[in-house]
């Protein structure tokens, strides 16, 4: 049995093989000329979405599936296939061995922002810039739109961002008498006080998230990714990751944080029934509260997420996909006029209306949109923080172009830090180098 | 997936007069009997937790206790009809898929398997011992191991993405080759083979008209164990298909598990477990309403005449 096991992890491990010759190998850019002006018109744009065809997209974000009902409404020449092919890491997988295959490859992909430079910069991907994505910067929030920016061109078009809040169980901050904490340090002595009330309580839930530990280095303003072109550096020394990492460690330490998995069963069923006293995540979280944590109805608010300093009012985006044309993908045009419509267009405030967090500025400053009130947080208008979030998130941070690997192996090394003696620090220098020697052999130069 | 179900052996008879060696005997049969128990109380504890727990909704999930029933809401015939309407009833089409590949992929492994082994069995050639070797090499590779390479092969044919993927590596089962190979060489008399050629039988007509008959146990015994493995098959069709009308049940139910991990992701365990349980219980009945053919052929060749 072992030996099988063996070999099913050597055939997985394969496939991530061959998903990082999808990602590195190939040098030949046939599409996508430098930043210089638009090849594509808008009028070209306009006349593909009339004359027709097929579209392959490959998504997995719910509420794509009505945007994409509209679109064929009202461009009815066109038919789009959308497949869901896949959450995250799943669908990227399958991307690359279909680029890898070079058969099958969809025209459109949603790409979430931290996996997006990896695409880009293997060429897997069309500048938009082609197609004149440039001047649609306004339209966007500033956060997602620097996110679609890699290796010099615009690679994606935003679909949605995660601006981060603090999600608490007020029921359970009630019960205890404890004040929403404003800054990390509140935030450990709630943690303590909490769990001293109540053993089986904890403040969250984290057995190591590689997405969550990057946003909230982001947050506390460190910079452990350095890219320039393909000279990289990868340092989890500088203060803002320090900041982190005392906090951090100590919620470990003490055993303050409950040993369950984000999107685990458990997970929605600690929301629930108060066991997980609070969730620091991305502005998308209502949605899946709702229809996850129905028993945790009323009991929950949004605040917003703790400061490292004091009163500042840093924030950080946590997730976030955008819509990208791939390179080996047919009809182009075609794929840039669903993309404009989908993420820029009409299909924005289907996507709202469907409980979607924007990534488009428009919507943030829409009225109507920021005096929402949210059932599942007792009628609290919930978007006012969450917009004030996405202003004020911390400029600068830029991921890996090969972080979809890097984060794939956060569990095996940074992840011990939450689960055995390893202090967090002696993890994260453990990613450090193994990230750093799998950039190398991608041909990068690490530091 | 595969739950066979393991019946509590009887205790043994009280009331014998007690001798040494009957003491002894029966000694070793109650821990005999105890290790049975526990390891059919192991092998159905899945099974009873699945089956408590498909009557439970989303929310009772969470809410009562894993391993009893939910008070007051027996929500079984809810989730089956959610189940098969959830999702313009896909979970019926990956039922049909799943149909689809055990009938074509299973039925025609078995039958390859029947021609190739009955020929090895009953036929000398060049080149037999050479089969032989590549047979016995080939039980030895687990088609995971082979996934990854198919996958690169099938794509460059253009194959990925159909229901062929999956159909056309299920068809080779090195190891129901060998079975049937060995039940061949015992099960049929190559003496009656003799006879019916010296009638005027041709060899078409001999495999069908007299030997087919002879091998039923093991040809059921192939077709159950390749049902099996074409029924619980995953990684395969995981990397082979992207579409979600061409999914088994398998990867279908793993990616209704997996819809709840993303931003507006709806959770649906409570149809996981109750389209699980609707898995399970087809395979169920297949095991039983052929169990008696499967018994006997699992004894095939264990002893020699």
């Amino acid at each position: 049995m072992s030996r099988f096991i063996k070999v099913a992890a050597a055939a997985s491990a394969a496939v991530l093989a061959l998903a990082a010759c999808g990602g590195g190998g190939d040098d030949s850019s046939s599409a996508g000329s430098s930043s210089g002006g638009a090849t594509v018109t808008d009028a070209q744009v306009d006349a593909a979405l009339q004359k027709g065809g097929t579209l392959t997209v490959w998504a997995w974000e719910p509420t794509l599936k009505d945007v994409v009902t509209k679109f064929q409404e009202k461009y009815p020449n066109v038919k789009v296939d959308l497949v869901n092919a896949g959450t995250g890491d799943k669908q990227y997988t399958a991307l690359q061995n279909a680029i890898a295959a070079g058969k099958g490859v969809p025209d459109v992909g949603q790409i979430e922002y931290y996996a997006l430079p990896q695409f880009a910069i293997g060429k897997a991907l069309t500048n938009l810039n082609s197609y004149g994505a440039e001047s649609l910067k306004a339209d966007f929030n500033p956060g997602p739109w620097n996110s679609v920016n890699s290796s010099g061109g615009v690679y994606g078009l935003p679909m949605d961002s995660g601006p981060m809040a603090l999600y608490y169980n007020k029921e359970v901050f009630d019960k205890y008498k404890i004040e929403v904490p404003k800054t990390w340090t509140e935030y450990l002595e709630a943690a303590r006080k909490l769990h001293k009330a109540d053993p089986k309580a904890y403040i969250t839930n984290d057995t190591g998230d590689a997405g969550l530990t990057t946003s909230l280095i982001w947050q506390a303003g460190g910079k452990p990714y350095q890219v320039d072109g393909t000279n990289v550096t990868i340092n989890f020394s500088d203060a803002g990751s320090q900041e982190f990492q005392k906090v951090w460690q100590t919620l470990i330490s003490e055993k303050l944080l409950a040993p369950i998995s984000s999107w685990s069963d458990q997970w929605f069923q600690g929301m629930g029934n108060g066991s997980i006293a609070t969730v620091a995540t991305g502005a998308w979280m209502p949605a899946n509260f709702v229809t996850s944590a129905p028993a945790g109805k009323g009991k929950w608010r949004a605040a917003e997420l703790p400061q490292w300093t004091a009163g500042a009012n840093a924030s950080a985006e946590n997730g976030g996909s955008s819509l990208a044309i791939m390179d080996k993908g047919a009809n182009k045009e075609l794929a840039y006029g669903f993309l404009k419509y989908a993420n820029d267009g009409d299909g924005v405030q289907i996507r709202v209306d469907g409980g979607a967090f924007p990534a488009t500025s428009k919507t943030l400053a829409d009225p109507k949109w920021l005096g929402d009130e949210f059932e599942y947080f007792g009628g609290q208008k919930a978007n006012e923080i969450f917009a004030k979030s996405a202003q004020n998130v911390v400029t600068g941070w830029s991921y890996l172009p090969f972080q979809v690997y890097s984060n794939s192996v956060f569990n095996d090394t940074v992840g011990k830090a939450y689960v055995s003696n390893t202090t967090l620090a002696d993890g994260l220098k453990a990613w450090q180098d193994q990230t750093t020697k799998y950039g190398n052999e991608q041909g990068f130069t690490v530091k | 997936m595969t739950t066979t179900t393991s019946p509590v052996q009887a205790s043994p008879r009280t009331g014998k007069p007690v001798t040494l060696s009957s003491k002894k005997r029966r000694k070793g049969s109650v821990l005999l009997t105890v290790l049975t128990a526990l390891m059919a109380a192991y092998s159905l504890f899945p099974l009873a937790w699945l089956l408590i727990n498909s009557t439970k909704t989303q929310d009772g999930l969470f809410s009562s206790f894993g391993l009893w029933f939910d008070d007051g809401k027996f929500a079984l015939f809810s989730n089956i009809a959610d189940t098969f309407t959830y999702g313009d009833g896909i979970f019926l089409r990956w039922l049909g898929n799943t149909a689809l590949y055990v009938l074509v992929g299973a039925g025609g492994a078995t039958f390859l398997a029947l021609l190739a082994g009955y020929g090895l069995a009953k036929f000398d050639f060049v080149g037999k011992k050479a089969v032989f070797a590549i047979v016995i090499g080939a039980v030895a590779v687990p088609p995971t191991a082979l996934a990854v390479p198919t996958f690169l092969m099938f794509s460059k044919m253009g194959l990925t993405n159909t229901p062929w993927a999956v159909i056309i590596p299920s068809l080779i089962s090195p190891f129901g080759l060998y079975l049937m190979w060995t039940f061949a060489a015992q099960a049929v008399p190559t003496e009656m083979l003799e006879a019916a050629r010296v009638d005027g039988a041709g060899e078409f007509r001999t495999l069908f008209r007299i030997s087919v008959p002879l091998l039923m146990p093991g040809i059921i015994t192939t077709l159950l164990f390749t049902m099996v493995a074409t029924m619980n098959n995953y990684f395969l069709p995981l990397i082979m298909l992207k579409n979600p009308d061409w999914y088994p049940l398998t990867v279908g139910l793993n990616s209704w598990n997996a819809q709840a991990a993303t931003a507006g992701g709806e959770a649906v365990f409570n149809l996981v477990i109750t389209g699980s349980l609707i898995t399970v219980v087809l395979l169920l009945a297949a095991f039983l309403s052929l169990q008696r053919y499967w018994q006997s052929g699992l004894a095939a060749g264990s002893v020699k005449e």
